[in-house]
């Protein structure tokens, strides 16, 4: 509060009159809303709003006035300058929304752009497809066991009852690695796996039963690359080795692999066959997942999956043969199991719609990238 | 196996309405595979008969020979007149009786006959081959001439037996016995649960002195040989139709009468057998292995030299026949001069394996040598000679010899004995004493005992010798379909093992930064090191070779993943795809210093732990590698701006975020090694065990390796031991302590020389600064000669210092970059630039 101003000027006093702090109002308000820019408004403010605008100036004369003046005229400056930065402060508002509106309508793009500055990358559908299958037993409790590529004769062939003279042991199925100076052929004793079942005799020897282990890899035979055939395959095995398993075990366990893949209305159906590793042995067909079983004698509604035969071959599995057992040091008279293997690229051929073996050998990327990280 | 429908019907009573399809669903619910069921004359319509060639003209002036004949074929024509037709086959003659089939017919293939217009004539039908009839190979090479014995007018379809069924069974390799018309007709009988006509069940006379002499030197591979002789035989006498037809359905081609009933009786007992022609037969029949170098010519022409574990016949001359395999020519039976008027039938049978080595050693899979390999009914032996025997006195007029050898070398039938819930216990089934003795006799076991079962397998099934084996049995007739599902309860697993999990990892980080993954053959040729510039005596160069390889060129096992990754990426540049980044996980191989043989160690036991360690001495070193190619632009070009090729230094951070995955602290140094530039070569470094280790190199390839195997220009690559990446890992990651107080940030650019490695330079920088300094980051490299001088540059780095209680002064954060510069510009020579 400034000090009673004793020297009264009647010539500032006129300055006070309610019409004139009115028409100081009413200009401010005026060039407020004539404003068309935040530049302009801003201009006004000063003009109206600033420490030289009438307003202020009026304001700074009421200490001037008598005493029994300044009560009313301090009342009439305030309502107008009130009235006058609202006004502002509406207008800014105002001018901000439409100045916001406009620039961002100036900054929109194009979403539509492609964006494939690095390309995506993806891992290969056998590796994922072989992650998966061997997820579904590893969470029923199973563990992933691993061996070598190239392998022992006795753990490929005879550890899993193949005889000396077993046709599959022959070097027209399985590829010999060369042994020591002076020995020939196939005498090396080593070969490059034909199957992943040597890892169900290694899991023996390393595991006290229980074993419940799944066994994904590559495997070899000797057969030359085309559309259904090639020499370096992945298959995924299953062993399974406790106190009174059964057939039923198996085929339970079968159904819950392929209702995990395929879905939950899939089930299986065994076919006796011959293995020398297993006793009972049996082919494992899977429902084909696409038709049910409706295509078969229905003419009309054929399948290419299954070929109209409601079926799809799966792979050989059975019982663990008593003989294996022994070789492998658990005790057949306490212990039984059984065993499954089957071949990854057949699966994802038909799980896929894959026509051609070539095309999951040769690393085309135009292949392996529509399969991204899992399937 | 083919199964001829109409022959299986011989020895079990079917239903008529039970068809082909039908009896396959049947069989393969008892095991059998049965593939395919082949409708042998489908689509085949009449009118098609036998008819009487009544004149030949031969017509001139055409390319080919052409005839113009008239055919007797009585009223199927409905005239009853000749038969105007033209054919092009010449082995008939005016007189002989030839299937004709008449306008209106339909032959396989859906062939419809129509008079038509040929060679300037109107044929009215045509005279049939067998091929046309759908018939196989009847070995004549022409049209059908029949026996003069069948009348004009026959309808020839019923005749010649031209519609039928054949079953396909893909027999596996245990069940012998199903080789044959017996053997799967016992199993029709279980499935129908009808009786079986056993062929087999025939009364044979006693051996007795005056058979053919026979001298068995091994009878452990020959354990039982039944010969009989036939005499008096018509050397003119040919196979009848329905013994051709039979042959013919199950795929045999018929050749001349005592032949076709030796197949014939094969086909039906499964008892292989060998005619000789007793006139060049001299002397006693032996059995003995072949003597070192001793020769034989076989009937298909073939002169084999033998290996001293060869079972051979003999006569005095020395070897007529491979035993059980196929019989020498000197003795063959002569059916093109047909002279043959006596024969000697052997019905032997010989050890399994002894003929499968033989098979194999000589690359002669026979008829004969696939059935004693899956195991030959013994007892059958004589049943078979007399079978054929008996055939060869109806068909071609001879006469059974009084005289029957058989030396048999003593055996005892095997017993297995199982409790009689065994097949229970295996299948998870309840199926009860009384169905497991059923099952087991129906297979033809003889079965006693009451919980513990005494069963005697039959003499045809070799393969039973086990419990489970005997289960097996049971399970399959009670049907594998009716085998209940139930899931085992495994003890609680503990997932995927660290090395797994990062396995995955790897898998995932690569693809995730833009590769995709390639899996790879690993077979490689040694020139490849030579294309990758390897040292001569670089340890990859050292290879796991293949005794058979698919290929000569690629012989060996690779050392190394990136000749099969740049084949992918050279095959991918080549198919348009330019822009190219790819990885490989995989074992690679290398050979054991001393080359050891993997022995082949007992099964009746579990091998010692020694034993185990020399088959793991034997096996190469097989490490996991990971590896990266990258060629063309790692970023595109495109609307945000240009574009950046893949190089050098891509393939280095590759192997960065693969330690980052691995928890591992990766060295990255200035290496060089033989693919790549020598200029832009990292070797990355981790420490096992205290133990500096070079575990794999990344950067730009070499140019003359880009050259030498078609590479683009600039192609970038990194390979690692991924198990030594994962050896060299710090375990769990430790979780840091965050301080909250502002970070303090200080920016310098020191000038070095250009040949000073930044990591030299961010070594000395971190430890000059100390513990407050929070992260170093170099954020450019500059070189210019007019503003730094020649052969030096400028990096700089952002510090940011802070602490973990207070809130650092200017004047603190400042003393500590300058003791930072301090220390770099005494290790490195940097200064400030200014």
């Amino acid at each position: 509060m400034s000090a009673p101003n004793k020297s009264y000027d009647p010539v500032e006093v006129e300055a006070l009159k309610p019409e004139e702090i009115e028409r100081m109002r009413d200009e401010a308000l005026a060039a407020f809303a004539a404003a068309d820019s935040l530049d302009a408004l801003q201009e006004a403010k000063v003009a109206h709003t600033g420490g030289t605008s009438p307003l202020a100036l009026a304001n700074r004369e009421i200490g001037a006035l008598p005493p029994q003046a300044k009560a009313a005229a301090g009342k009439l400056v305030g309502q107008a300058r009130g009235a006058t930065s609202k006004a502002l402060a509406a207008r800014q508002t105002e001018l901000e929304a439409d100045r916001d509106a406009r620039v961002l309508v100036e900054e929109a793009v194009d979403v539509t752009l492609p964006y494939d500055r690095v390309q995506a990358g993806a891992r290969h559908p056998l590796t994922t497809f072989m992650e998966r299958v061997a997820d579904v037993f590893v969470s029923m409790g199973y563990e992933v066991a691993e061996g070598p590529e190239v392998e022992a004769e006795w753990f490929n062939f005879d550890a899993l009852n193949f005889t000396p003279d077993h046709p599959a042991r022959q070097m027209q199925d399985t590829f010999f690695v060369e042994g020591p100076k002076g020995t020939t052929g196939d005498e090396s004793g080593v070969v490059l796996r034909t199957h992943t079942s040597p890892v169900q005799a290694r899991s023996m020897l390393d595991r006290e039963p229980p074993v419940y282990i799944v066994c994904p890899g590559r495997v070899y035979r000797t057969d030359e690359l085309d559309a259904t055939h090639t020499p370096v395959f992945h298959q995924i095995e299953l062993l399974a080795i406790d106190e009174g398993l059964t057939m039923a075990d198996l085929k339970g366990t079968m159904d819950h692999m392929v209702q995990s893949l395929f879905g939950s209305d899939m089930k299986t159906r065994l076919r006796p066959n011959y293995f020398p590793f297993t006793e009972p042995s049996a082919e494992m067909d899977m429902l084909c997942y696409v038709c049910k079983g409706t295509s078969v004698g229905n003419p009309d509604r054929p399948c290419r999956t299954c070929s109209s035969e409601g079926w799809i071959e799966l792979g050989g599995c059975g019982m663990v043969n008593p003989r294996v057992l022994v070789a492998c040091g658990v005790d057949p008279e306490k212990y039984s199991g059984f065993a499954f293997g089957f071949g990854i690229e057949r699966m994802l051929m038909f799980r896929h719609n894959v026509e051609d073996m070539r095309d999951m050998v040769e690393g085309d990327v135009r292949f392996t990238r529509p399969f991204g990280m899992e399937i | 196996m083919r199964v001829p429908l109409s022959w299986l019907r011989e020895y079990v009573d079917l239903p008529a309405t039970q068809t082909g399809r039908d009896v396959q669903e049947k069989l393969i619910t008892v095991g059998l595979e049965v593939e395919t069921v082949e409708q042998v004359g489908a689509g085949l319509k009449g009118p098609l008969v036998v008819g009487q060639v009544l004149t030949i003209e031969e017509l001139e002036g055409f390319k080919k020979p052409i005839r113009f004949c008239t055919v007797d074929v009585g009223t199927a024509n409905g005239t009853g007149e000749p038969q105007e037709i033209v054919c092009g086959a010449r082995n008939f003659a005016v007189g002989d009786k030839v299937v004709v089939v008449l306008p209106g017919a339909v032959l396989p293939g859906d062939f419809a006959i129509a008079a038509r217009k040929t060679y300037g004539h109107t044929s009215h039908g045509m005279i049939c081959s067998g091929d046309e009839l759908g018939m196989g190979d009847d070995g004549s090479g022409g049209i059908i001439v029949l026996t003069p014995e069948h009348e004009v007018g026959t309808d020839a379809i019923e005749l010649l037996q031209l519609v039928d069924e054949v079953l396909d069974i893909a027999v596996t390799p245990d069940r012998g016995y199903a080789l044959s018309l017996r053997g799967i007709a016992r199993e029709t009988a279980i499935a129908y649960g009808l009786p079986l006509r056993d062929p087999a069940l025939l009364d044979v006379p006693a051996p007795n002195a005056y058979g053919y002499p026979v001298e068995v030197s091994d009878p452990f591979a020959c354990d039982r040989f039944t010969a009989r002789t036939v005499t008096g035989l018509d050397p003119d006498a040919q196979s009848p139709i329905w013994l051709k037809r039979r042959l013919q359905k199950a795929g045999m081609r018929p050749i001349s009468l005592a032949v076709d009933i030796t197949n014939y009786v094969m086909l039906e007992l499964g008892q292989p057998l060998h005619a000789y022609d007793r006139s060049r037969v001299q002397g006693a029949i032996g059995v003995r292995r072949a003597e070192p170098g001793e020769k034989l010519t076989t009937l298909d022409g073939v002169t084999r030299t033998l290996d001293p574990e060869d079972l051979l016949i003999t006569d005095d001359r020395g070897a007529i026949g491979l035993a059980g395999v196929m019989g020498g020519a000197n003795t063959e039976i002569d059916d093109t001069e047909g002279t043959t008027t006596e024969v000697v039938i052997e019905a032997a049978h010989f050890d399994a394996i002894t003929i499968a080595r033989t098979a194999r050693r000589h690359k002669l899979a026979s008829e004969a040598s696939k059935r004693f390999e899956r195991g030959v009914d013994p007892q059958a032996a004589a049943a078979a000679a007399q079978r054929t025997v008996d055939l060869l006195v109806l068909l071609a007029g001879g006469t059974a010899d009084a005289g029957v050898t058989e030396v048999v070398a003593p055996s005892a039938p095997r017993t297995i004995s199982i409790p009689a819930d065994h097949p229970d216990r295996v299948a998870g089934v309840v199926y009860g004493r009384e169905t497991v003795v059923r099952r087991l006799q129906e297979v033809g076991c003889d079965v006693y005992g009451q919980d513990e079962l005494i069963v005697t397998v039959p003499s045809w099934r070799p393969d039973m010798t086990d419990p489970n084996d005997l289960a097996e049995e049971v399970i399959r007739l009670e049907g594998y379909e009716n085998v209940p599902s139930t899931l085992p309860k495994p003890p609680a697993g503990r997932g995927l093992t660290d090395r797994q999990r990062l396995h995955r990892r790897v898998g995932r980080a690569l693809a995730g930064a833009g590769y995709v993954e390639a899996l790879n053959y690993p077979f490689i040729g040694e020139h490849v090191f030579d294309q990758l510039g390897l040292a001569a005596d670089d340890p990859k160069r050292k290879v796991v070779k293949l005794a058979n390889p698919l290929s000569d060129e690629e012989p060996a096992l690779r050392t190394t993943l990136l000749p099969g990754l740049l084949g992918a990426l050279r095959r991918n540049d080549g198919r348009g795809s330019h822009d190219l980044a790819l990885f490989e996980t995989g074992l690679v191989f290398h050979p054991q210093d001393e080359l050891l043989v993997a022995g082949r160690l007992p099964v009746d036991r579990r091998p010692t732990d020694e034993e185990i360690a020399s088959l793991t001495a034997a096996l190469p070193v097989q490490p996991r590698h990971a590896a990266v190619v990258l060629a063309g632009a790692r970023e595109q070009a495109g609307w945000w701006g240009k574009g950046r090729p893949a190089d050098w230094a891509d393939a280095i951070q590759a192997a960065r975020s693969l330690a980052a995955e691995a928890g591992t602290e990766l060295v990255v140094r200035a290496g060089q090694y033989g693919p790549w530039h020598p200029g832009r070569c990292a070797s990355l470094v981790v420490v096992i065990d205290g133990a500096e280790k070079v575990i794999g190199y990344a950067g730009e390839l070499h140019p003359r390796v880009l050259k030498a195997l078609g590479l683009p220009a600039r192609t970038s690559a990194m390979e690692l031991n991924l198990d030594k990446l994962e050896a060299a890992s710090s375990g769990v990651p430790k979780g840091p302590k965050i301080s909250t107080f502002p970070v303090a940030t200080q920016d310098v650019a020191l000038v070095v020389a250009r040949e000073v490695p930044h990591a030299a330079v961010e070594a000395a920088l971190r430890e000059g600064a100390g513990v407050l300094l929070e992260s170093l980051r170099l954020f450019d490299v500059y070189e210019s000669g007019e503003q730094l001088g020649e052969g030096r540059k400028s990096l700089a780095y952002a510090l940011r210092f802070r602490a973990a209680d207070r809130t650092l002064t200017v004047d603190e954060a400042s003393a500590a970059r300058d003791a930072a510069v301090a220390l770099a510009g005494e290790r490195t020579g940097a200064v400030l630039r200014s």
